[in-house]
């Protein structure tokens, strides 16, 4: 994929370096239930079904999407804390998708990970000095006074108080503790962080310190992060490009810029129209998408397109063929989208009552793939469009 | 440290002032040591265990200010003309048995066995119970599917059975006692610790340590085990008295440590025929082994209480 951005006036830049991480049609599929007697098939949760992904050094690449869309997943799944059921992941060039857990050692030095939870991500038996110091202790890499003396420089360079050297997880705030997660994650100063959720359980006020840091550690050790969350507005803050998930695929990946003003999948919109405004009168202003209906169950995701029974776009079409990732709507080759009938520029998704809504299992025929949902009224033909204001 | 302001980190704590001392946190076996201290119930059973643990060190000691053996008999002295056991007495403080022997004596080397037996079985069970929960509920699949039904298996023999046959092909003895509890008993332990395991297990700071590169022996000492210890601890201080009477029953049926070595339920079974002429004889070496599991049992409520405050009572 090569770089394109002259016609992106993104605040920040695209970086063309190369690539640190390239994930390949990542697939990571898990059991449900017990197996039968008869040893029949086991239901399988696609929580990953084909991502391919790369994140080029020292960017930010932002993961969005809803609960359960697989984001979690995907990125266990690219620190290989997860076997993958198929696909590749290259680290600097280099295959790890199958690598043991021992051969995986050495790359767990350039790859760390930060995760949502400030209670859950401490051992809480264990004191804070030595939580950050076991990087150094897993990886022999410092003992003794030596090892204190590089935890406690951590401490101060993600604004804890040295002193609490010896304190327990417990002692500490959420917004505290998730700076322990950051200084356990840059012990090694790791090429590549994986932010998982990172700030969504803490307060609003915290979440900001806690992004100026990873802000600040960005440019100071020239980090990569990938960046996981929903609250949109805090992946635009922080990414250079977003990648939006839904259903265990890829949506749309784009520089974040473009991707807020002209999304192209009906779901990114979806998304960007849920998505809270600070400003009270933007915020009436603006009119809501309201995707009716749960996302399917990764179970049994739908035919083709995996957002067609809730897209007030769907064509009969949506629900045979898969859509591949490519630029649309004339899009440079850095904004793709897996969608058959993207937004135009400007274009609004059709609101409300208009939404339809069906569900259409694997199971459906294909000569009949959408069916109006009881009420909408409005069959799956052309969709009137308002235009933007 | 105030938590104020949205604009910079570096604003925040400041850098550090070289720390003279630095600042040691509470950590969470000290908060429930604190917590233990304030509970009045659990502190007296344990002044109560400490003493019996003494009296059973100090047994030949103590028995020296009586001037009696335990096993010596005092047929002169220590029976009635008609040869049955004499009650308490300046000279027999707790009376005698059917053979003229001294039964406080008896009843505190009585107290050496009952609480060895308490201790190492219960040491062996814990070891074994943890080992084995351990790694089922750290590895899961088969190791877990197999352990996992050696415990239903454990769990299902009818014990007394199993003890009377083991012994009848071994002979009674005090390791044969321990080894066959410990046998019957570490089931459970590891039940509660593969529980807690599979919780533990799913915890961040076990991916944590994982994206770190730890091996999984690491993990499991250092992340898993201490998450896991306070139930283990406080099963553990309720799994003595059970193993005290375990080994009084045993002993009771003839199952335990051979005669002539005084143990609780030995005495207690030869008490039997004599109870209605030789109240004491039933009521002491009884009232020992109540008190005894009585104490472990509160003490144990108040570990359990002080170790998990927000647990209710049962």
């Amino acid at each position: 994929m090569t770089a394109d951005v002259s016609e992106v006036p993104a605040t920040r830049p695209v970086p063309s370096g190369e690539v640190l991480l390239r994930a390949r049609d990542v697939v990571k599929h898990f059991p449900v239930g017990g197996r039968s007697l008869r040893g029949s098939a086991r239901d399988v949760v696609h929580a990953v079904d084909g991502v391919s992904l790369d994140i080029r050094r020292g960017e930010t690449v932002g993961l969005v999407g809803e609960t359960g869309c697989g984001k979690s997943t995907l990125a266990r799944c690219l620190t290989r804390l997860y076997d993958l059921t198929s696909g590749t992941v290259e680290f600097e060039g280099q295959d790890i998708s199958t690598l043991s857990r021992r051969q995986m050692r050495p790359f767990r030095r350039n790859m760390q990970m930060i995760f949502q939870d400030p209670y859950g991500s401490l051992n809480p038996r264990r004191r804070v000095g030595s939580i950050i110091g076991e990087p150094f202790a897993v990886h022999g890499l410092a003992d003794g006074a030596d090892r204190k003396r590089q935890v406690q420089e951590l401490m101060e360079l993600v604004g804890l108080n040295p002193e609490h050297y010896n304190r327990f997880p417990a002692e500490f705030s959420g917004g505290q503790r998730q700076r322990i997660g950051v200084a356990r994650a840059l012990a090694l100063r790791p090429k590549l962080i994986v932010c998982d959720e990172p700030v969504s359980a803490l307060d609003v006020s915290i979440q900001a310190q806690i992004i100026n840091l990873l802000s600040d550690l960005q440019s100071e050790f020239n980090l990569t992060y990938l960046f996981i969350a929903h609250d949109l507005s805090v992946v635009q803050q922080v990414s250079n490009r977003v990648v939006v998930m839904y259903l265990g695929a890829v949506a749309e990946v784009a520089p974040a810029d473009p991707l807020y003003d002209t999304p192209r999948h009906p779901y990114t919109a979806a998304l960007l129209s849920a998505a809270p405004i600070a400003d009270p009168d933007q915020a009436e202003a603006r009119e809501r998408v309201v995707l009716i209906g749960d996302p399917p169950s990764p179970v049994s995701p739908p035919s083709g397109c995996r957002f067609h029974p809730r897209c007030p776009k769907a064509q009969p079409d949506c629900a045979v063929e898969i859509p591949q990732l490519l630029p649309r709507q004339g899009d440079g080759a850095e904004h793709v989208a897996a969608c058959h009938h993207p937004l135009a520029d400007g274009e609004r998704l059709p609101t409300g009552g208009a939404v339809v809504a069906t569900v259409v299992g694997p199971e459906a025929e294909p000569d009949r793939p959408v069916e109006p949902g009881a009420g909408s009224g409005e069959p799956s033909g052309p969709v009137t469009f308002e235009e933007q204001p | 440290m105030t938590q104020t302001g949205v604009a910079v980190v570096a604003s925040e704590p400041g850098p550090a002032v070289p720390s003279v001392a630095p600042i040691a946190g509470r950590s969470p076996w000290r908060l429930a040591w604190e917590r233990l201290r304030r509970d009045r119930v659990a502190m007296v059973s344990m002044v109560i265990i400490v003493i019996i643990f003494l009296l059973a060190i100090l047994a030949p000691l103590v028995a020296s200010f009586t001037g009696h053996d335990p096993d010596a008999q005092f047929r002169k002295t220590g029976l009635t003309p008609d040869g049955l056991p004499r009650g308490p007495s300046g000279e027999f403080w707790l009376g005698t048995d059917d053979l003229g022997r001294d039964l406080f004596v008896r009843i505190i080397y009585g107290a050496r066995i009952s609480l060895l037996v308490g201790v190492v079985a219960t040491v062996i069970t814990i070891v074994v119970g943890v080992l084995v929960g351990l790694a089922a509920g750290y590895y899961g699949g088969i190791i877990d599917i197999l352990l996992a039904r050696a415990v239903d298996v454990v769990l299902s023999l009818p014990f007394i059975l199993f003890a009377v046959s083991l012994v009848s092909i071994t002979g009674p003895s005090l390791w044969i006692a321990i080894v066959v509890i410990a046998l019957f008993s570490w089931a459970s332990v590891a039940r509660i610790v593969r529980g807690q395991v599979l919780s533990i297990r799913e915890k961040e700071y076990v991916e944590a340590a994982r994206s770190l590169g730890s091996s999984d022996a690491r993990i499991m000492l250092l992340d898993v085990l201490p998450n896991v210890l306070a139930p283990v601890i406080v099963y553990t201080t309720l799994l003595i008295p059970i193993v005290i009477g375990t080994e009084a029953t045993l002993s009771f049926l003839g199952l335990g440590v051979p005669p002539p070595t005084p143990t609780w339920g030995g005495i207690l079974s030869d008490s039997t025929a004599f109870y209605r002429v030789a109240w004491w004889y039933v009521v002491f070496p009884g009232t020992a082994l109540l008190i005894t599991t009585l104490s472990f049992n509160l003490f144990g409520d108040g570990v359990r209480d002080a170790f998990d405050p927000r647990a209710d009572r049962l």
